[in-house]
C-alpha cells in the first residue's frame, strides 16, 4: 500500500492525506530558540536542595573508612550520606531478564556500599543549599581505601584470572550461542573463505543537556513528583514506586524539555535514584544535574566489542555462511532494567542481516570489567553488526575481484521474497534492499565516482567509496523486553480532546527528546481529525497527564505513538460527527470533517464550524437530544504484535579522501537511502538520519573512552574526548523508499537510529577502499591518524 | 562543576594591577578562555582574580618603524581581522585561524596565550619563529625578554610575581621573507597533534608546537641545506611526548610531513 492510499479518511472520501508527508516546522522550535525551554536546571522550587556526589577515584577498591566530619560542618551543608543510609530508603536492583537465559549481575545500590567497582561510582552524597557548597563539602570527605585488583581488558576478564564478583563464580554476565547447523560443512566446501577481526571502541552519547533530576517528596500525601530528563517517564514511575516504596499512583514523573538522549536517558542511574531517596529522607526537593566531567564517568558507555567473523563464499560470489565470535565488556554491573546483554544479543541477531545465506553460527560473551557501565545507546548493536558484516563482505568481494556494489546485488534478499525468516530467527515483513541499492547507486552516481577515483589515484590522491547495507530493529513488540519480565511498556497511548473552540489537545505517552516527535504527532492528529495544524497542541512527558506507555527508545516513537494518535484522532472525528449529526439532524454518514469545519461528505459544503460544535457540546448540550451524550475526549492505544519488530532497511555510502602521509581522513560526502515506511515529516526524518550519521561518524573516526591499565578514564572531558563537529562533517544526502508496514494504519517504521547504525561501516569500507593500493586495511574503530599510519607502515 | 569561591577585582590602571597581582593566591584574568574552565573544573583555586580587561593601554596592534607590536589584551579575533597583521605578520594571520572557534577567539587574548604557555598553543611557536620580544612589566618597570628565553618549561614562563605580559613585538615581514604555519588537528579548532611555525628571513626557523614542554625550535633542521638532511636532523631536534592518541614516533613522523610541506612552501616563490 503506497502512502497516497493511507486510509486517513473514511473509505470512499476524496481528500488529501492532510499533513502526512509534509515538512511541517516543529511547533517547539520557536520556544527553544527564544530560550523558553523548560529543562530541569531551569526549575526553581522553594526549599530546593542540591546534591553532589563523592565518586570513587579508584576503579576497584574496598572502602575502609569514609569520614564525613569536616564535610558535615562545611557551609550550607544539609546532610552527608553513605550507601547504607540511602539503602534504608532505596532497595537495590538486579539487572537480569528472563529471556536472556543465564544472564547474571549482582545487586546494585543507589550509593555503593563497602566497595567501588569503577572509577566514578558514587560512594557518598552531600546535600547542600547550593551545588557549589555541596562540591566544596565533597572535597572535604576523607576516605581510606584498600585497592583491589583491576580487570580492564575484556579478554583478561573472560579468562577469569580475577573475578570481580566472586559470588557469581566468573566474569561472564551473559553468553549466547546460535547455530543453524551445516556451518562447518559450508566453510569446508566454500570456494573462498575470508576472515577478519574487528574492534569497536567504547564510546558514549554526549547529550547537550546532561542527566538531570529534581525529586520533590511530599510527606503529607506520601507522594513523589520527579522532574527528570528521561525517555521513559512511566518506566521510571514504576521504578521509583517499587524501589522507594511509594504507591505507583503517588509517583508522578514529568519530563519537560529534554536536551538530547540517544539512549543515555532510558536507564536507571544510581545517582538519580539516590537523589529521589534523598528527597524522601530530607522531605524537601533535591536536584542533581550531572556536570560534563561526571557525565563521562557515570552516563552509560556503549560498544567495546572485539568480533571475529568468517565468511564462506562461492566463486560466483554467493554468500554461503557467516561464523561469528563476539566479545563485549560492560563494566561491573548489568544496567537496570534493560540489562547490558542486549547489545551483544543484537550483534548476534543482526549480523549478516541484509543477505540471503542460510547458514549461520554465532558465539557471544558479555563480560564484567572495572570500567563505567555500558548499556543501550543509539542503534544498540547495529553499528557493530553492520560494520563487521559489511567489512567482511567487502573483503570477500575484493578477494573475488568483484565490485562491492555488484557483490551486494548478488546477495541482498530479493524484494519479492517476503515475508522472510532470517537464519537468526528474525522475521521480516517487507524490505526493499534492491530498490534501496539501486536508488543509492543512482543518487551517488556510483560509476562516475569510481572513474573519478581511478583517475585521481594516478595523481596520488587516494579516495575511497564505502557501502553499508543494513536492517534495523524498530517498533519493538513486547518480545524485546516485556517477555523477559521487564516492566517496560511496548504499547503506547494517546488521548485527544476537542476543546470548546475547536482546538484539539493531544496527550501522548511517547516523549519529546528534542527530535521533533511532538511535531509528527500534531501532523497526524490534525490529519486524522480534519483540522489545521495550528489548532493542535501536543503534551507529552507527564505520567500524571498522558496515557500509559513506553516512551522514546528503539526507534518506536512515531511508529507506535503515532499510530495511537492516528487511532484516537479517527475516533474523535467519529464522535465529533455524532455531535454534528445530532445538531444538524442529518445522518452521520453524510458528514465529514475538513479544515476545521464539519462538511457535507459529498458536496464538501461547510455545515458547522468546529468552534460552534464545541460550544454546543460543552455549554449548550441541553439543545441536543435527551438521549445523546457527546464524547469529545478519546483515548486509543497501539501495540505492535504480529512481528517482533517492524524491520526497516537502508543503505549508506561514504566518500572519503585519505592523506596517506598524515593518516588523516577527509569526509567528502555521505549518502543515506532509508526505507522507514510512511514518512510523516521528511524534514524531521532527514534531520534524524543526518544526526544519526554524524553520531556514527563519531564512532568511526573520533569517539573513544580511553582507559588506562589501572581503570582510569583518561579522556573524560570534551577537550580530549572528540565528539564529531560540524567542521569535519560531509554533506549528507538522504533519499527514501517508502514501504509502509501493514501492522499499523499509519505505516510508519522507525528512523531515529538508522544513520548511526550504518555510518561506521560505510566510513570504514571507504577508508579501506582508499587504502587498497597500499594493501593496507584498518579494522579498529575509531580510525585515528595513527592507526591508519600504522596500517600504512609509516610508523 | 562549579568554581570554588574567589575574590574578584578589576583594576583600571597598570599600577593598580601590579599591586593586586602580587597578592598571595592572585591570578590574572584576561580573556578567561583557559582560566575559567580550569576554575570550573576545580583544577585551580586562586583566592583572587585580577581582571585586567579594563586596562585600555594593553590593547591594540601597531606597526611602527618596521616593528609589529600587539598589546596583550588584543583578542584572537582582532588579530584575525587585522589588515596590518595580514600584511606584516602573515605567520600570525595563518596561525590564528587554527585557534579554537569564533566564540573563543572573540575573548581569548594574545597575552593570555603567551602567559599560560600551553606547549600546544600556536602563538608561542610563532613568536619564537619570528624572534619576537615579549614586553613584560611590573612595579619595577618594563623588561624585554626574547621569546627564545621567555618560554622556560611546561606552563612556565619568565614572569615574576606581580608582572604582566604587556605586549609582543617582532619585525614586520620583509618582501623577500616567507612564512608558513601548518598544523594537524583531528578536528578544526582543537589543540594540534603537532604544529609548525616556519619563517624564512635572514635566518630560517622551524618552530614546533605540541612537540615538547615549550615551543621547540628545531635548530638542526632549520640550519639544514636540503629537505632530506632537514628531516634526518629533525630526529635529533625533536623528542615529542606521546599524547592520548599519538605515540612519540607518530608525532615525529607528522613533524617530518609538516617540515616537508613547509619547506616546499618556503622555497616556492610567490
Amino acid at each position: 500500500m503506497g502512502k497516497a492510499e493511507l486510509p486517513l479518511h473514511a473509505p470512499g472520501t476524496q481528500v488529501d492525506r492532510g499533513y502526512i508527508g509534509e515538512s511541517v516546522p516543529r511547533p517547539n522550535a520557536q520556544r527553544l530558540l527564544q530560550g523558553r525551554g523548560a529543562f530541569i536546571d531551569d526549575l526553581r522550587l522553594p526549599r530546593l536542595a542540591h546534591v553532589a556526589f563523592f565518586r570513587s577515584p579508584h576503579a576497584h577498591a574496598r572502602i575502609k573508612k569514609l569520614d564525613f566530619e569536616k564535610a558535615r560542618r562545611a557551609d550550607g551543608v544539609i546532610g552527608v550520606f553513605d550507601g547504607r543510609a540511602v539503602a534504608e530508603y532505596c532497595k537495590p536492583w538486579v539487572a537480569v531478564l528472563g529471556h536472556l537465559k543465564g544472564i547474571k549481575s549482582p545487586p546494585q545500590h543507589a550509593i555503593a556500599i563497602e566497595r567501588a567497582c569503577w572509577q566514578g561510582e558514587a560512594l557518598a552524597a552531600v546535600v547542600a543549599e547550593s551545588r557549589s557548597q555541596a562540591e566544596d563539602a565533597v572535597a572535604l570527605i576523607e576516605a581510606e581505601w584498600e585497592e583491589l585488583p583491576v580487570v580492564v581488558d575484556m579478554e583478561e576478564s573472560l579468562q577469569n584470572k580475577t573475578t570481580i564478583h566472586p559470588e557469581l563464580g566468573d566474569n561472564i554476565c551473559f553468553n549466547r550461542e546460535l547455530d543453524t547447523g551445516g556451518v562447518e560443512e559450508a566453510f569446508a566446501k566454500a570456494d573462498v573463505v575470508v576472515e577478519d577481526t574487528f574492534h569497536f571502541g567504547r564510546h558514549t552519547g554526549v547529550c547537550l543537556e546532561g542527566r538531570a533530576i529534581l525529586a520533590d517528596y511530599n510527606a503529607a500525601e506520601h507522594s513523589l513528583t520527579v522532574y527528570q530528563a528521561t525517555q521513559a517517564p512511566h518506566m521510571m514511575q514504576d521504578i521509583f514506586s517499587r524501589h522507594l516504596g511509594i504507591p505507583e499512583a503517588n509517583v508522578r514523573v514529568i519530563a519537560k524539555d529534554v536536551g538530547g538522549s540517544f539512549g543515555i536517558k532510558v536507564h536507571v542511574y544510581p545517582d538519580e535514584m539516590a537523589t529521589a531517596a534523598l528527597s524522601i529522607m530530607l522531605r524537601r526537593p533535591v536536584k542533581f544535574v550531572a556536570d560534563r566531567l561526571e557525565s563521562f564517568l557515570s552516563d552509560i558507555h556503549a560498544r567495546e566489542h572485539r568480533v571475529k567473523v568468517r565468511l564462506a563464499v562461492s566463486k560466483t560470489g554467493e554468500i554461503v555462511a557467516f561464523d561469528l565470535d563476539d566479545l563485549t565488556a560492560i563494566g561491573p554491573y548489568s544496567v537496570y532494567p534493560r540489562t547490558s546483554g542486549i547489545e551483544g544479543n543484537q550483534v548476534v541477531n543482526l549480523t549478516g542481516g541484509p543477505y540471503r545465506h542460510q547458514k549461520y553460527r554465532a558465539k557471544m560473551n558479555v563480560v564484567f570489567t572495572n570500567k563505567n557501565l555500558t548499556c543501550q545507546y543509539r542503534a544498540v548493536g547495529h553499528p557493530i553488526a553492520v560494520a563487521l558484516t559489511e567489512g567482511i563482505v567487502d573483503l570477500a568481494a575484493q578477494k573475488l575481484g568483484m565490485d562491492p556494489a555488484q557483490f551486494r546485488k548478488i546477495n541482498l534478499i530479493a524484494d519479492d521474497a517476503y515475508p522472510y525468516t532470517f537464519p537468526s530467527g528474525l522475521k521480516f515483513e517487507q524490505l526493499s534492499h534492491h530498490k534501496a541499492l539501486d536508488l543509492l547507486l543512482k543518487t551517488m552516481e556510483y560509476s562516475k565516482l569510481r572513474d573519478e577515483q581511478s583517475r585521481l589515484r594516478q595523481q596520488g590522491i587516494y579516495r575511497g567509496i564505502g557501502i553499508a547495507a543494513m536492517i534495523e530493529v524498530t517498533n519493538p513488540s513486547p518480545a524485546f523486553y516485556g517477555v523477559g519480565g521487564a516492566r517496560i511498556s511496548a504499547q503506547d497511548g494517546a488521548t485527544l480532546r476537542l476543546e470548546p473552540t475547536g482546538m484539539v489537545t493531544v496527550m501522548c505517552s511517547v516523549t519529546e527528546q528534542g527530535q521533533g516527535t511532538e511535531a509528527a504527532f500534531a501532523q497526524i492528529a490534525a490529519s486524522a481529525v480534519g483540522i489545521s495544524i495550528d489548532k493542535v497542541k501536543v503534551i507529552t512527558g507527564d505520567t500524571g497527564v498522558t496515557p500509559y506507555g513506553g516512551g522514546t527508545w528503539a526507534s518506536r516513537g512515531a511508529g507506535i505513538g503515532g499510530e495511537a494518535v492516528l487511532l484516537a484522532g479517527r475516533a474523535l472525528r467519529s464522535n465529533m460527527l455524532d455531535v454534528a449529526a445530532a445538531m444538524l439532524k442529518m445522518d452521520k454518514t453524510e458528514l465529514d470533517v475538513e479544515k476545521n469545519y464539519v462538511v457535507n461528505l459529498l458536496t464538501r459544503e461547510k455545515k458547522i464550524d468546529l468552534a460552534e460544535l464545541g460550544r454546543v457540546a460543552y455549554f449548550r448540550p441541553d439543545t441536543l437530544p435527551l438521549d445523546f451524550q457527546s464524547e469529545l475526549t478519546v483515548t486509543r492505544h497501539y501495540t505492535p504484535r504480529q512481528y517482533a519488530f517492524a524491520f526497516t532497511n537502508g543503505i549508506q555510502a561514504s566518500l572519503v579522501e585519505v592523506d596517506v602521509e598524515t593518516g588523516f581522513v577527509q569526509l567528502l560526502k555521505h549518502w543515506c537511502v532509508e526505507d522507514s515506511g510512511t514518512v510523516i515529516n521528511p524534514m524531521l526524518v532527514d534531520e534524524q538520519l543526518r544526526g544519526g550519521v554524524v553520531q556514527g561518524i563519531g564512532a568511526a573516526l573520533f569517539e573513544e573512552c580511553v582507559y588506562g591499565p589501572d581503570g582510569q578514564l583518561l579522556n573524560g572531558n570534551l577537550a580530549d574526548y572528540l565528539v564529531p563537529m560540524a567542521g569535519e562533517m560531509p554533506d549528507i544526502v538522504c533519499a527514501h523508499i517508502e514501504t509502509p508496514t501493514r501492522q499499523s494504519q499509519l505505516g510508519a517504521k522507525g528512523v531515529g537510529e538508522a544513520g548511526t547504525a550504518g555510518a561506521p561501516g560505510a566510513v570504514m569500507n571507504a577508508i579501506n577502499d582508499a587504502l587498497l593500493p597500499f594493501n593496507a586495511r584498518v579494522t579498529a574503530m575509531p580510525f585515528t591518524p595513527e592507526r591508519i599510519l600504522k596500517a600504512l607502515k609509516k610508523v | 562543576m562549579k568554581a570554588p569561591s574567589f575574590a574578584y577585582s578589576k583594576p583600571q590602571s597598570l599600577a593598580e594591577a601590579f599591586e593586586l597581582a602580587e597578592r598571595p593566591g592572585a591570578k590574572v584574568l584576561a580573556g578567561g578562555q583557559s582560566l575559567i574552565p580550569s576554575l570550573n573544573m576545580r583544577l585551580s583555586a586562586p583566592e583572587l582574580l585580577v581582571d585586567i580587561t579594563g586596562i585600555g593601554s594593553l590593547r591594540g596592534i601597531s606597526v611602527e618603524q618596521g616593528v609589529v607590536r600587539i598589546g596583550a589584551l588584543t583578542t584572537h579575533a582582532q588579530i584575525e581581522r587585522s589588515a596590518e597583521i595580514r600584511k606584516h605578520a602573515p605567520l600570525l594571520a595563518q596561525a590564528v585561524t587554527h585557534i579554537a572557534h569564533p566564540a573563543i577567539r572573540n575573548r581569548g587574548t594574545l597575552g593570555g596565550s603567551i602567559a599560560l604557555a600551553d606547549p600546544a598553543a600556536e602563538y608561542p611557536a610563532c613568536l619564537v619563529a619570528l624572534k619576537a620580544t615579549i614586553v613584560v612589566a611590573g612595579r619595577d618597570g618594563e623588561r624585554l625578554v626574547a621569546a627564545d628565553n621567555f618560554f622556560k618549561g611546561l606552563f612556565e614562563v619568565d614572569l615574576r610575581p606581580g608582572e604582566l605580559v604587556v605586549a609582543a613585538e617582532f619585525p614586520a615581514i620583509l618582501k623577500e621573507e616567507r612564512s608558513v604555519f601548518l598544523e594537524l588537528a583531528r578536528r578544526h579548532g582543537d589543540y594540534a597533534i603537532i604544529g609548525l611555525a616556519a619563517h624564512k628571513g635572514a635566518e630560517t626557523r622551524f618552530v614546533y608546537c605540541g612537540a615538547g614542554a615549550t615551543p621547540v625550535f628545531a635548530k638542526r633542521a632549520s640550519a639544514a641545506k636540503d629537505l632530506d638532511t632537514g628531516k634526518k636532523a629533525l630526529e635529533k631536534d625533536l623528542n615529542p611526548p606521546a599524547d592520548l592518541y599519538n605515540s612519540s614516533a607518530t608525532k615525529l613522523h607528522l613533524a617530518k610531513v609538516l617540515l616537508t610541506r613547509a619547506w616546499n612552501t618556503l622555497t616556492t616563490s610567490h
